[in-house]
């Protein structure tokens, strides 16, 4: 078996386990962006005549885009993969077979990402359909949802290898990931914050996700993107050895 | 009385070598001291009670814990990270746990399994058709996991484990939780892959599983080997030919009937308010039908069940 091999046979598991449940997944992926969209983007949105130099629903709809993928990438890699690990017994018996720890973690993580992918897909066809998305380079937040799933794939399996229960994620989903969709820059821009506020979002992944999503959507991008991808990345990595580390301690002590 | 009897295992082609075996939780010794020699096609089953140190064992044999002294090879290689894929590329493991993939079908089940094998799609397919054959679960073949009974659920992580053709199997508590019936039926596939020159370590605790299906036995208690043989010599070495089964009444002391006996030619184990009197050969026969008149008691054939007991002591485990 060449390297990597092994987790794409766990990707494809996966996806072939999820199959059925896909349905489900399209409207929640398409569901909550839409809502938000419609209530705070439209509704609030008459209210505020400009917001960062475009209508407030523009200016919305690439960081709902980027908490898409946050949002869909975190539940796969902590009520998914924690459900893989415990209940299902599935990842003991995957390393009953020549696959490693390393694996089953960068395929749960690549399958996460996939997911990413997956719900950025609907969400740009509707909001593209509103006429929110104007330049085509807005097909580039299809890569950038990967890299955004790949970091909260990663971060959800730290999580999900320390967690006792599911009620662990009560935690990270409430402190975590509801704290960044409200301070990361998805409903108001950072620029006017004071400087500590600044300096503390720059810490939240979702903020560098937003980052791009807002500049890619808007067509203008920059070389200061290029920060945000490798913090992005940086984070993955990190997260990545983390994650693997914690579920082999778990699982082959 | 019942030394462990390495010697007897051939020298050449052993699928598990052992020596001096130890695993620590803590200040716990889970493991201490095991040494143990699985020959090819051996059927080797490992007895103990709750907390003797089998799964520990089994779990240090199948790369899942790192043994912290002694050396162990598997399938010819020493057991160390690097070697890890090699070996578990030629066991099949069946967990104590069910594992299966409860949203695939049957046949997915096991063509996705072959597939963390490296084994191509067309072989796995053709393997698969096999052991659902092997299973005896044709009908169910498209089955979602969730619809199967108990059964035919443990005989599909039996089929599994035998997707990449290993070496060696290792069940872990095969039957544990099944109704009699199902367990025959998994007893009956064991048998057959014994049949087949299949090497196989199990850890059960039935033992009329171990009588059944096992060449050699090898009884632990408090992480230690106490005991190893085949079913009949255990049963020859550590207990005899005969039991006798005194039950006592609430008023009786058994202490009383236990002093009585003393110094006969059997040897007395005293639980509760049951008394066991082991027979060798008959002999004491005169003796015995003075010691127990006009007491009611049970005789019969001694089995594994006794050497396990005498071995492991009638106290409760937790």
């Amino acid at each position: 078996m060449w390297p990597g091999q092994g987790m794409l046979r766990i990707w494809w598991r996966d996806f072939q386990s999820w199959k059925r449940y896909a349905p489900a997944f399209v409207v929640s992926a398409i569901g909550g962006p839409i809502f938000y969209l419609v209530a705070i983007g439209y509704g609030v949105g008459r209210f505020v005549t400009d917001m960062g130099g475009m209508p407030y629903a523009e200016f919305l709809a690439p960081g709902l885009v980027a908490a898409a993928a946050m949002n869909s990438a975190s539940f796969e890699a902590t009520y998914g993969s924690f459900t893989r690990m415990t209940e299902q017994e599935t990842y003991r018996a995957i390393l009953a077979t020549p696959c490693s720890v390393a694996d089953i973690v960068a395929a749960d993580a690549l399958w996460s990402a996939t997911k990413s992918v997956l719900a950025v897909a609907f969400v740009l066809a509707i909001t593209g359909a509103l006429g929110l998305v104007r330049s085509p380079l807005a097909v580039a937040l299809l890569p950038v949802a990967f890299l955004v799933g790949l970091a909260f794939g990663t971060l959800g399996l730290v999580v999900t290898a320390l967690a006792s229960s599911y009620n662990s994620f009560e935690y990270y989903f409430t402190l975590g990931i509801s704290s960044m969709f409200v301070f990361s820059g998805v409903f108001f821009p950072l620029d006017g914050m004071p400087g500590w506020a600044q300096a503390l979002a720059w810490f939240l992944p979702l903020t560098h996700a937003v980052n791009l999503c807002r500049a890619l959507a808007a067509g203008a991008p920059s070389l200061a993107l290029l920060g945000d991808v490798a913090w992005l990345a940086g984070m993955t990595v990190g997260a990545f050895l983390l994650a693997e580390r914690l579920v082999r301690r778990r699982l082959l002590q | 009385m019942c030394v462990p009897d390495d010697a007897r295992v051939a020298e050449r082609g052993l699928v598990i070598e052992a020596r001096g075996l130890r695993k620590r939780y803590g200040s716990r010794t889970a493991v201490d001291d095991v040494s143990l020699d699985v020959a090819a096609g051996e059927c080797v089953g490992v007895l103990g009670p709750n907390g003797a140190g089998k799964t520990t064992t089994i779990k240090m044999v199948t790369c899942f814990l790192p043994p912290d002294g002694g050396t162990l090879r598997v399938v010819g290689r020493a057991v160390h990270p690097r070697n890890h894929r090699a070996i578990k590329a030629r066991l099949g493991i069946v967990q104590q746990q069910d594992s299966l993939d409860p949203d695939l079908s049957v046949e997915k089940n096991l063509t996705i399994y072959a597939s963390y094998f490296g084994v191509p799609r067309a072989e796995a397919r053709r393997r698969a058709d096999e052991l659902i054959r092997f299973a005896a679960l044709a009908e169910h073949r498209h089955a979602r996991i969730r619809t199967l009974s108990g059964g035919m659920k443990r005989r599909l992580m039996l089929a599994r484990a035998l997707v990449n053709e290993p070496a060696m199997l290792v069940l872990d508590e095969p039957t544990t939780g099944l109704d009699p019936q199902a367990r025959r039926l998994v007893w009956e596939r064991i048998r057959s892959l014994k049949g087949d020159g299949t090497t196989i370590l199990l850890t059960t605790h039935y033992m009329e599983e171990a009588a059944r299906l096992c060449d050699r036995l090898i009884i632990m208690d408090g992480g230690r080997i106490v005991a190893v043989g085949t079913p009949e010599e255990l049963v020859q070495r550590c207990v005899g030919d005969e039991v006798i089964e005194i039950r006592m009444d609430d008023e009786d002391d058994p202490r009383e009937l236990v002093a009585r006996l003393a110094g006969g030619p059997w040897r007395i184990e005293h639980a509760e308010r049951t008394v066991h009197l082991h027979l060798r050969d008959g002999a004491g026969e005169v003796a015995l039908a003075s010691a127990l008149a006009g007491r009611e008691f049970a005789r019969r054939r001694a089995t594994l069940e006794d050497v396990f007991l005498t071995l492991t002591g009638h106290s409760l485990r937790d």
